[in-house]
């Protein structure tokens, strides 16, 4: 029972926890808060793992950036939107057996490989931050300015989507 | 006790599978997706867990995974204002009134 196990055992439950009250909810606000739980953990884990920089762009774009933009799809659509789920049975159920059969065929590949002892711990000299902005100026120049124009593209997009159509000046 | 990669993968494993569900079984298209996000984060544990307990633990597993978060940001930008466009048109979010395209 190392600390390290307890932190895990609380994060995972929290992030679990979260998922599985997201599908049972009906109200869409309540689930979008419950999601932000797991958005949360998954950071904790993140962190826990030895990767703070993704940790912390996990609450910043996650838990922060898109449960708002969702709450704001919620309030400018139905703001008080419930979801019953689709009503067909045989539909649901045929979904559910399919998960369980991915879920399935998932864990036991997962138990069955012969996964690496894991290492020590490599005590890098430089923090985290620095060693992720070293690589990524050096080995991933190119899909870094990609992914600046996709976001570009992206913006550019939304806001092309979301006018209102007719007003072509 | 001690946490090793088969536990992070398992956790991982659990959320998509539950984010799965939700995509296929939902009506509301904002709920639908939240659960794709739901199945991109685990992706994202699995990439970070094998940036540290993989054979060659290296940070690029890291740098793939801010990839992947920006790339997840601009689909939820997308999805909403396409979602906002349909909902101005038609009054419903509902996934399984969207068949315009199939009649």
């Amino acid at each position: 029972m190392t600390g390290e196990f307890v932190a895990f055992f609380i994060l995972s439950l929290l992030t679990i926890g979260g998922a599985v009250f997201m599908i049972s909810f009906t109200r869409v606000v309540h689930m979008v808060i419950s999601l932000g739980i797991t958005f949360i953990s998954i950071a904790g884990l993140f962190v826990l793992v030895g990767a703070e920089f993704v940790g912390v762009a996990q609450v910043l774009v996650y838990s922060g950036a898109i449960s708002i933009l969702m709450l704001f799809g919620i309030m400018l659509t139905k703001h008080d939107a419930y979801d019953e789920g689709t009503g067909r049975k045989w539909k649901n159920r045929f979904i559910l057996l399919f998960v369980a059969l991915v879920f399935a065929l998932l864990f036991w590949g997962i138990q069955n490989t012969a996964w690496p002892a894991s290492p020590p711990p490599a005590a890098s000299g430089v923090s985290n931050a620095k060693e992720i902005g070293l690589v990524v100026f050096t080995e991933y120049v190119i899909p870094f300015e990609l992914v600046s124009v996709l976001l570009l593209v992206a913006l550019i997009g939304a806001i092309i989507m979301a006018k209102k159509e007719g007003d072509n000046e | 006790m001690t946490v090793s990669i088969t536990s992070y993968l398992l956790v991982a494993l659990i959320l998509f599978c539950v984010g799965l569900y939700g995509a296929l079984t939902k009506r509301n298209a904002v709920v639908v997706l939240l659960s794709i996000e739901l199945m991109l984060n685990a992706v994202n544990i699995n990439l970070v867990a094998f940036s540290k307990y993989g054979l060659y633990p290296s940070v690029s597993g890291q740098i793939f995974t801010l990839f992947s978060m920006t790339v997840a940001a601009a689909e939820v930008a997308l999805g909403l204002a396409i979602l906002i466009a349909f909902y101005r048109n038609k009054a419903t979010v509902n996934v399984d009134e969207m068949d315009e395209m199939k009649r």
